[in-house]
């Protein structure tokens, strides 16, 4: 069932994601940079970092077990894997009914496990603060996740993402209420996910409000190379499922080059678009306090409810 | 040779140790051997019955002239006895390799052959539960399985603690049982009158139709009694209590397997007895999974005992098991069979993968416990250097329970989440978005199980040592206990690989119980995919999943491996400070803190903290105390204030017991003039 132009689109798509990704995070940060008056080394700065990372060598602590050394690697190949089952130019993809939404959100859990378990494995206290918060964080945003995209996949009659993606590129174009209330929840939980501000702070590594970078804090070398690129690649891909879900409009149906090359282009400036809007996020509002999150992400939560509501009663 | 002559087989097999270890008592080594060599061969043959029975949807009977005079015992292999015969048989497999290195560790002034005895007549009785035909035949093997269990608990018994939980388990393992009796006293009678006992075979039960007050009478009679068996939420306190204090093995066995004989308990009456029953029921059944779900893992994040928190676990996860079956309720009654197989196959592959996983975690708990002789994990840490093995099955088990693909945790939790999403098909407003809702307690059940199961692992075998002991002394189990965790971790990996072999194989059991099937593959979908329902509708492949990180993961490592690397070990950076001691670490109390506060309502928590004298500045004490209890908030609000009044009502009674014997002599003639005149 699997013909070669459709294992070329998801080989295309697999280089799309690896080579863009880190050219999303420049846009971002440079947008920022420039949005807060400070001046940046331009969008191709994270593949300098990457390489820089890669050439270093590896310094580990003493009591790191197999787990510490393996957690990298995991994050990695569990990432490109979900960057090859959501559709990012065609919905031809031969691994996209690999799994559905639902089993997206647990492949992301996976990635979470394991780096707090590396965060738990050197013992030091920074490794066991950053794990006891993300799994926090994480059990509270999961509901709202899993809501959101319930929500969202009740006007397609179905969890899977193809199929959702389609009745909404391709069918009878409806406005749906419901929807908004999933997208502003998705987007929190989005903030939320890739750790940035108001929950997390991507740039600092201030002691006592650090989350992700406390667990990654001890890596060094192609390690933190490897989760770094994998950082990169969540960001994009977040930002390319929502886009997927709530926007797809332009993506290309077939694996016809013509239709695609069209799908890249809108992808292009969607996520241009997308980079924007969470800059704007970022500089409008102030990190969070870590107890003041509970709010947050029951507000999330709430909106998600209220777009299935708004299905039930208005739909 | 039929199903149900390899039964028999594993019966007489599983029994024999109970005369065989006695005759060998004088030899340690050969009397563990021996029996547990036979209780491995009995469950095979067990799940090897239970195979077949499913496959070829057997029904065979048979009747064994014991019991009372006009009573004979009933015996019935069918597919649903089947499946959860292979169930048990699976993980008491396991367990009996694990338990030829496990009881080896024994001090030696115990008796194994009271282990052993006790021990075979446990899972003779799980057996017979789930064969019993009758109502009379399956209340003896239910107290077998009960009676021996509590003798288990009580193993080592110089200890209060043990006592203590061991009554309690029995006190509530008998309020479950009277319910239970009372629930086939009502059916039995509707069944064939209350002149004449001929009703209490299971047969007559199945062929007759309920009106519906005593039905609902009957379900909840019966709910209630299975449910306090399961440790369903508020009945749950045994639990907690039981499972730490008994031998690992009888805890892995205890919470794999004999919760599983109440949910048995639980589909046999309600799908195969009632049958046709209001949505209401399937409402409170999954309002009682989504409570026991989400209470069940709260609770445990706040444990710091490792088997302790396993236990709570289980409260979890019968809760999920519950909520499958609730929903298969709910759309039986609103006649979606199709539906209600989906949300019951869930149910079922939960009920496998939950005895699997949670067998295994037992086990690696109980291989801790061997090795460290400790439960608590704030004196563990760094275990995995020492026990490289069972640090890897605990974590096959970790990510299996905390439903991350591609272990099997995930497959029935998935099956559970599109049974939910199903839900509009209900047609009734209100239920589709209710229902919706108890979808976001299941994700947020499965999210804190996974916070909970990194604390696990976390803390008992990363970091450093945290325990007053030298590490020096730990050492690796032996390979008998790793082989039994070695196949039950196996079992947990190829369950989450191929869910469409295992759903295929048991779909019989939704047709025979709510007559749909789901098709699982459906046309050119091959085993690869599971899609339930409907291809459009959502699918998942875990087999790819596994081959797709696999593969990347693969060569990503060789690309960064071709040319030559070095590894540099230092020490951690202790930000320039003084060494770094193991105390600093975060331990199992304070990862999960923040859960803690964001939930603290729901827990009955005091904390106090205060300064050990002498102190030389008040702003800077050298030493704190620090004191944290966290407690269950059901022993306040349902278990003191009934003790309160039983205490009230024993201690009135009481006033009765004079002491004297004149005064009893006048209760007695009273008594004989009271039956004179009302009698006469």
């Amino acid at each position: 069932m699997i013909d070669f132009s459709s294992f070329m689109t998801e080989v295309l798509q697999l280089l799309i994601l690896l080579l863009a990704a880190p050219a999303f995070t420049g846009w971002v940060k440079t947008v920022k940079c420039r949005m807060q008056g400070r001046t940046y080394a331009g969008i191709f700065q994270p593949y300098r970092d990457i390489a820089k990372l890669f050439s270093k060598e590896v310094i580990l602590a003493e009591n790191a077990s197999w787990i510490f050394r393996f957690t990298p690697y995991i994050v990695f190949g569990v990432t490109v894997l979900i960057g090859g089952i959501i559709p990012l130019v065609s919905i031809d993809l031969p691994l996209a009914d690999t799994a559905d939404v639902i089993a997206l959100v647990m492949l992301f859990a996976i990635i979470r496990f394991f780096t707090a378990l590396a965060g738990m494995d050197i013992g030091t206290a920074f490794g066991g603060m950053g794990s006891s918060r993300e799994m926090t964080i994480s059990s509270l945003a999961e509901p709202a996740m899993l809501m959101a995209l319930f929500t969202a996949s009740l006007g397609a009659n179905s969890t899977s993402l193809t199929h959702m993606v389609q009745v909404m590129a391709h069918g009878q174009f409806i406005l749906r209420p419901s929807l908004a209330f999933a997208l502003l929840s998705y987007i929190m939980v989005h903030l939320t996910e890739t750790g940035r501000i108001p929950v997390d702070n991507p740039a600092t590594h201030l002691e006592l409000t650090m989350i992700h970078e406390a667990m990654i804090l001890e890596y060094s070398g192609r390690h933190l190379a490897l989760i770094e690129w994998a950082g990169m690649m969540k960001l994009f891909i977040y930002s390319a499922l929502g886009i997927a879900i709530f926007c797809p409009w332009g993506i290309a149906a077939t694996d016809d080059p013509s239709g695609m090359l069209l799908g890249g282009v809108f992808l292009t400036c969607k996520l241009a678009a997308g980079g924007v809007i969470l800059v704007l996020i970022e500089t409008g509002l102030a990190k969070v306090r870590l107890f003041r999150l509970t709010e947050y992400l029951g507000s999330a939560f709430l909106f998600a409810t209220l777009g299935m509501l708004s299905f039930f009663i208005l739909e | 040779m039929a199903p149900f002559d390899i039964a028999v087989i594993a019966l007489i097999l599983m029994f024999a140790p109970v005369i065989l270890a006695p005759c060998c008592a004088g030899s340690r080594s050969l009397a563990i051997h021996l029996s547990f060599t036979m209780t491995a061969a009995a469950s095979i043959a067990a799940v090897i019955a239970g195979i077949l029975a499913v496959q070829h949807g057997v029904n065979t009977t048979a009747i064994v002239d014991m019991g009372l005079p006009d009573l004979p015992f009933h015996l019935r292999l069918d597919p649903l006895a089947g499946f959860f015969l292979c169930v048990i048989g699976l993980l008491a497999f396991f367990v009996s390799i694990y338990s030829i290195g496990y009881v080896k560790g024994f001090s030696a002034n115990r008796s194994i052959v009271r282990f052993v005895i006790f021990y075979s007549l446990f899972i003779v009785g799980m057996f017979l539960v789930v064969l019993a035909d009758d109502a009379f035949f399956f209340l003896v093997a239910w107290e077998l399985m009960a009676a021996s269990s509590y003798f288990l608990v009580m193993y080592e018994d110089e200890k209060a603690e043990n006592r203590r939980a061991a009554y309690l388990y029995l006190v509530i393992a008998h309020v479950g049982a009277i319910a239970i009796l009372l629930s086939f006293g009502v059916m039995a009678g509707l069944a064939n009158g209350f002149e004449s006992f001929q009703g209490y075979t299971f047969a007559s039960m199945r062929a007759t139709t309920y009106p519906l007050g005593w039905a609902t009478a009957a379900f909840f009679l019966s709910f209630f009694g299975f449910a306090a068996k399961a440790g369903v939420i508020p009945l749950h306190v045994w639990l907690p209590e039981a499972h730490p204090v008994a031998p690992s093995n009888v805890s892995a066995l205890m919470s794999g397997v004999m919760l599983k004989a109440s949910i048995y308990g639980i589909i046999r009456i309600t799908f195969d007895f009632l049958k046709v029953y209001p949505w209401w029921w399937g409402g409170i059944v999954l309002s009682l999974g989504l409570v026991s779900a989400v209470l069940g893992v709260l609770y445990a994040l706040m444990q710091h005992d490792l088997k302790r928190l396993l236990a709570y676990h289980s409260v979890e996860n019968i809760g999920i098991i519950l909520i499958g079956l609730g929903l298969a309720m709910l759309f039986t009654s609103f006649h979606l069979p199709v539906l209600a197989a989906l949300a019951l196959i869930a149910a079922l592959y939960h009920t496998l993968n939950h005895a699997m996983f949670k067998g295994l975690l037992f086990m690696g708990a109980g291989a801790v416990l061997h090795a460290t002789h400790e439960r608590n994990m704030e004196e563990m840490g760094g275990l995995i250097h020492k026990m490289p093995w069972t640090a890897v099955f605990f974590l096959i088990g970790c990510v299996s329970i905390a439903a991350l693909p591609p272990f099997n945790g995930f497959v029935s939790e998935w099956l559970t989440f599109q049974a939910f999403l199903l839900s509009p098909a209900l047609h009734r407003p209100i239920l589709s978005l209710l229902i919706p809702l108890g979808a976001a307690l299941l994700a947020l059940t499965g999210a804190l199980a996974a916070a909970c199961f990194v604390k696990a692992f976390g803390v008992t075998f990363l970091g450093h040592w945290r325990g007053h002991a030298s590490i020096q002394a730990v050492k690796e189990v032996d390979w008998h206990m790793r082989i039994g965790m070695l196949l039950a971790a196996i079992t947990c990996f190829s369950l989450g690989i191929f869910p469409t072999v295992v759903i295929n194989w048991m779909d019989i059991l939704a047709e025979k119980l709510v007559g749909g099937k789901i098709a699982t593959t459906a046309g050119k979908f091959g085993w690869m995919w599971l899609t339930p329902y409907a291809h459009e509708r959502a699918s998942y492949s875990s087999f790819n999943v596994f081959i797709g990180i696999l593969s990347v993961v693969l060569v990503t490592y060789l690309l960064l491996h071709a040319k030559r690397t070095a590894i540099r070990r230092v020490p951690a950076w202790d930000c320039g400070f003084a060494r770094t001691t193991s105390r600093m670490q975060y331990n199992a109390t304070s990862f999960s803190m923040p859960i803690r506060r964001i939930f603290g309502p729901l827990f009955h928590i005091r904390e106090e903290s205060e300064a050990i004298q002498p102190v030389r500045h008040p702003a800077y004490p050298e030493k704190l105390r620090y004191r944290l209890r966290v407690r269950d908030r059901f022993w306040t609000w349902l278990y003191e204030p009934i003790g309160n009044v039983a205490f009230f009502v024993a201690r009135l009674v009481g006033n009765l017991q004079q002491g004297r014997i004149q005064v009893y002599l006048i209760y007695s003639f009273v008594t004989i003039i009271v039956l004179l005149v009302f009698l006469g």
